[in-house]
């Protein structure tokens, strides 16, 4: 019988925000199938209370910060903050996914459920002490999103979705667990600060080659999470076929998820020997900027465009994740939150747009919005301009941190690259805003239904924080030099 | 604390917001309602000149709070002599392109007024930040409005035009971004002048190859803003297709951002790199002075014979700034107030032109001196502003500038005074086509002659073009005033560099007596004073 049978009650309250959402997760399959096929939009309700209930627990349990269940969660700033952010998306999206499951007569409880659990496993990732956990907590997240891509059964576009996502994501994750398993076979322990104590005082049990190799091989997992270069070939086809609001999650929660155990990875753990790795991310990097911009040139199908928009901006975080430095990671963590916002606000738009069966998706479907939706069509903008980094939103800010984090380190080349990297991406923003305004109208703009409550809200909330983060940066800047301290604690 | 600047900075964007609120049904009330608001502003903004100490060096109006803690930016605005004026042609400009749009822009009135309005903002805001952060904030988004007015009234390829015009200037840009970052980096903060005090007072050096660097990262954004040549090929595209209101402002205001932005920064910032390299830039500025005249001689098409005159002009303007003294400098700044208002009323007139035949080629025209006298006098006036006749404005500029670019370097100062010659050429032979001769049949349709609302624009160009030419000494002093100080910064730089090397020239002189100190190093030090 171990000394602790049960849990401790200050362990407990750690893991209050994913107790509550796996509790009303559970609680929602099982109503499902009490309620009526038709009526099953108060589930999503359910979801959302639970989404936006975990927001302040977040903030109690910080209350309170430290290890939990044997040195396998550890909750601080850092995992406080992408707490924050996925709950904060997730309970966007699920708003979002509201009016969009009405209109494709789609709606069932499942898919709230689905959501929640995706967040929990992103929940316990951002705050893994473990690699086992963070391997646990990509699972919960990974196998959730696989089952959402391929959300509209009867759809083949989703079918294809889920399908790719699932058969390249098991490969991603088996490339994990191997890092792992080297990982543990070099220096006998998966906890994370252990690890580094290892390295550290440099008794490997094996050649250092191997713990090179498990680095590169950990990085392949989390490259593919968030779809960095050259392990992005799955995100257009999955932003394409996925329903639109799981896209916009995608884009946005899993994504900032693995970041940011990327970050609490590669800085502390593998720190000792980050002259190693280093290089690695910063090519990965540019690869990164340069595939997602160039290949999004080319796209004529706007949420194919905004995919590969989100593997460039995949690519200006890993310059920040590159510079391994304390300003680097509040950059990132920035920027991943001014992403969030500018990106769902974006995609919020293009759910709206799409009609039944997402019909209306090619570039050329949005001609004379401006005439038509003034409305719409200003608040896309709005949203594509912040995307291009244009001053006054929020998405300036996060390149300009970024920016900012790699010439403090000395990336001057990378910096350079990166910013021309931005001045590129502008192209095919602005295409879209030159479609927009400048084209004349597109029978598709003409009969764009009235907007929902749903889509109002996000696109309210979206586009007022993004304002806000442009202008008023200073409150989320103090906050996240204040938590980019990142942490590991020793088992015990 | 608040001064008359944050008005009339803040008066714009407030503006702009109310002109959201109106309902866009209501087209026509938006035109008076901006027409009206934009005169406001110039008549506030007059009160900065009159509260202006002209004889102060330094900034005047100066208001100063922590925008973001950390990195430390600042909202910080200022004015001095280099831009009162160019304030005050932004705020005088900007009703005029509002006046001028009445009859060519018949559609989406909303959008257009808020655009007008908001670039009002932007170029106020570039024109008076003092932290280098808030005037790129101010660099990048005045592309927006003037993106929209082109992609949406402008004519023919004018989503090509409007498009090259915002990766033209933002790549430009991204590379002074950088280079702003890294001086942050290296000084710990935005603000221009404590900059400025760091690099003279010796606490902040550069290598010579970061200062390369950095100049040249600087100097790109402004060279393809101004638009120096061969970065110009974005400028005749944007110019001929804009709508005439977009015209006005990109040839009056959003040039003049460029060369303005040269003398604020790249020569106080980086004295040394701005000497070493100022030869070079001479020779090119000299090449497009007389590229752009010679292309402008070719054109068959008005907006765009105006528009490389423009990048003709604007050499000059280079040519003054990289003379490197007084003369030349003041001669630059003077030029492009000039330039501002004589080349905005050429495209405002070509506008009134497309008003009437929808025509910018000049083989459309011939003889409109017998429909439209009066059209045809004022025309002339500006054609002869803009040749560099003396009593007008340019030419005191033009003056001036070859003046300093002659002390600089002889060859090219001659070459650059070609530009007197060659602009008489184009614009007297465009004169010539479009209001001499016979005139086609349906023109005399189509022409009427100057409408009280086209007089009520052009009346003021004259008065002030007339004022700038016959009495320079109301416009000047503060312009000197500011290049002596742009001038103490870059040969301060330079006497320090000399002492540097000095004392160990001298260091001997404690034992050995003067006269037998090394000649070179005796010739040296009063070569340094």
């Amino acid at each position: 019988m171990p000394v602790e049978f049960f849990p401790k009650t200050a362990e407990l309250i750690r893991v209050l925000p994913e107790m509550i959402l796996v509790i009303m997760g559970t609680l929602i399959m099982a109503l499902e199938p009490l309620a009526p096929n038709n009526r099953q939009s108060f589930l999503g309700t359910f979801s959302l209370v639970a989404l936006i209930a975990a927001i302040p627990l977040s903030l109690l349990t910080f209350a309170n910060p430290g290890p939990a269940f044997g040195g396998m969660l550890l909750i601080d700033g850092f995992a406080t903050f992408f707490r924050l952010l996925v709950l904060i998306v997730g309970a966007l999206t699920i708003v979002l996914s509201r009016p969009y499951l009405e209109r494709e007569n789609a709606e069932s409880g499942e898919y709230y459920a689905l959501f929640l659990f995706s967040i929990v496993g992103q929940c316990l990732m951002v705050s893994a002490n473990e690699l086992v956990m963070i391997f646990i907590g990509l699972e919960i997240s990974s196998i959730s999103s696989y089952v959402l891509a391929g959300y509209i059964r009867n759809d083949k576009r989703n079918n294809e979705a889920a399908l790719k996502y699932f058969m390249l994501g098991s490969f991603a994750t088996a490339f994990f667990l191997y890092g792992i398993a080297m990982v543990y076979g070099a220096t006998g322990s998966t906890n994370l600060a252990d690890i580094r104590q290892v390295l550290m005082s440099g008794e490997l049990t094996t050649p250092d080659r191997l713990i090179f190799l498990a680095a590169a091989l950990m990085f392949v997992g989390f490259a593919f999470k968030v779809s960095a270069a050259p392990f992005q070939v799955w995100a257009p086809d999955v932003y394409q076929g996925a329903p639109t609001p799981v896209a916009a999650f995608l884009s946005a929660g899993p994504k900032a998820a693995a970041f940011a155990i990327l970050l609490r990875v590669f800085l502390t753990t593998f720190i000792p020997f980050s002259e190693h790795w280093e290089p690695l991310i910063w090519v990965v990097a540019l690869a990164t900027m340069l595939v997602g911009n160039f290949a999004a040139l080319v796209q004529d199908n706007i949420k194919r465009m905004l995919a590969y928009s989100s593997v460039a901006h995949a690519g200006y975080v890993l310059i920040a994740v590159s510079t391994h430095s304390e300003i680097g990671t509040a950059a990132a963590m920035f920027y991943l939150a001014a992403y969030a916002f500018m990106n769902i606000g974006a995609f919020a738009v293009v759910a709206h747009f799409g009609r039944k069966g997402e019909t209306k998706m090619e570039i050329r479907d949005f001609g004379g919005l401006a005439i038509h939706q003034p409305f719409l069509a200003a608040m896309f903008a709005f949203f594509l301009f912040s995307l291009i980094g244009i001053p006054l939103t929020g998405g300036f800010f996060g390149k300009f941190f970024i920016f900012k984090a790699a010439i403090d380190s000395h990336f001057y080349w990378l910096a350079a690259l990166g910013l021309l990297n931005s001045a590129l991406a502008a192209y095919y923003y602005l295409r879209i805003v030159v479609v927009m305004y400048m084209h004349d109208p597109d029978e598709a703009t003409l009969n764009v239904p009235p907007l929902s409550l749903g889509v109002k809200t996000v696109l309210g909330v979206c586009g007022v924080s993004t304002v806000f983060l442009g202008v008023f940066p200073t409150a989320l800047l103090t906050l996240v030099n204040n938590w980019a301290v990142l942490q590991t604690s020793p088992s015990p | 604390m608040t001064t008359l600047l944050d008005v009339v900075l803040f008066l714009p964007i407030g503006l702009f917001l109310l002109v959201l609120l109106i309902p866009r049904e209501m087209g026509e009330t938006i035109r008076i309602f901006s027409t009206i608001v934009s005169i406001i502003v110039f008549l506030v903004s007059l009160g900065l000149v009159a509260n202006f100490e002209f004889a102060q060096a330094g900034y005047q109006f100066v208001t100063q709070f922590q925008w973001v803690e950390n990195p430390n930016i600042q909202y910080k605005i200022g004015l001095d002599g280099l831009s009162l004026w160019l304030v005050v042609l932004t705020t005088f400009v900007t009703p005029i392109a509002i006046m001028i749009s009445w009859k060519a822009i018949d559609f989406r009135l909303k959008e257009f007024h808020a655009y007008i309005l908001l670039l009002e903002f932007c170029l106020i805001g570039i024109f008076v930040s003092i932290d280098l952060f808030q005037y790129y904030v101010f660099w990048e988004l005045a592309l927006v409005p003037l993106y929209f007015m082109i992609g949406i009234w402008g004519h023919g390829r004018k989503i090509y035009a409007a498009v090259k015009f915002f990766l033209y200037t933002l790549t430009g840009s991204v590379m002074m971004l950088a280079a702003i970052l890294y001086l942050y980096s290296r000084a710990g903060s935005f603000d221009y002048e404590v900059l400025l005090a760091q690099i003279s007072s010796g606490a902040l050096q550069f290598t010579t190859f970061e200062e390369t660097l950095l100049f040249w990262a600087f100097f790109m954004a402004f060279a393809v803003k101004t638009p120096l040549f061969p970065l110009h090929t974005w400028l005749p595209d944007a110019h001929v297709e804009a709508p005439t209101a977009g015209s006005v402002d990109l040839a009056a205001l959003m040039l003049k951002v460029g060369t303005y932005s040269m003398i604020r920064f790249c020569l106080p910032l980086f004295p040394s790199a701005s000497q070493e390299f100022a030869p070079w830039i001479l020779a090119i500025s000299v090449v497009g002075i007389i590229y752009g005249a010679f292309v402008s001689l070719a054109q068959p098409n008005m907006k765009k014979l105006v528009a490389y005159s423009s990048v003709s002009h604007m050499g000059l303007v280079v040519v003054g700034i990289f003379s490197l003294t007084q003369q030349g400098l003041d001669g630059a700044v003077y030029l492009m107030l000039a330039h501002g208002i004589s080349t905005g009323a050429l495209f405002i007139f070509v506008g009134f032109l497309t008003d009437r035949k929808d025509s910018l080629e000049i083989k459309d025209y011939g003889g409109l001196v017998h429909s439209a006298p009066a059209l045809s006098t004022v025309f002339m006036f500006f054609v002869l502003a803009s040749v560099g006749l003396p009593l007008m404005a340019n030419f005191v500029g033009e003056f001036l500038a070859l003046q300093g670019a002659i002390q600089a370097n002889f060859v090219l100062g001659v070459l650059a005074a070609t530009t007197l010659v060659l602009s008489a050429c184009y614009m007297l032979w465009l004169y010539q086509r479009v209001f001499f001769g016979e005139e086609p049949p349906d023109l005399q349709k189509q022409v009427y002659d100057m409408r009280p609302r086209e007089w009520a624009a052009m009346l003021p160009m004259v008065a002030v073009l007339l004022w700038l030419g016959t009495y320079s000494q109301s416009f000047m002093p503060p312009i000197s005033v500011a290049n002596a100080g742009v001038l103490g910064h870059l040969n301060k730089r330079v006497e320090m560099q000399v002492q540097r090397k000095v004392p160990a020239a001298i260091a001997p002189a404690a034992i050995v007596p003067v006269n037998a100190l090394p000649v070179n190093a005796a010739a040296e030090v009063p070569s340094a004073r």
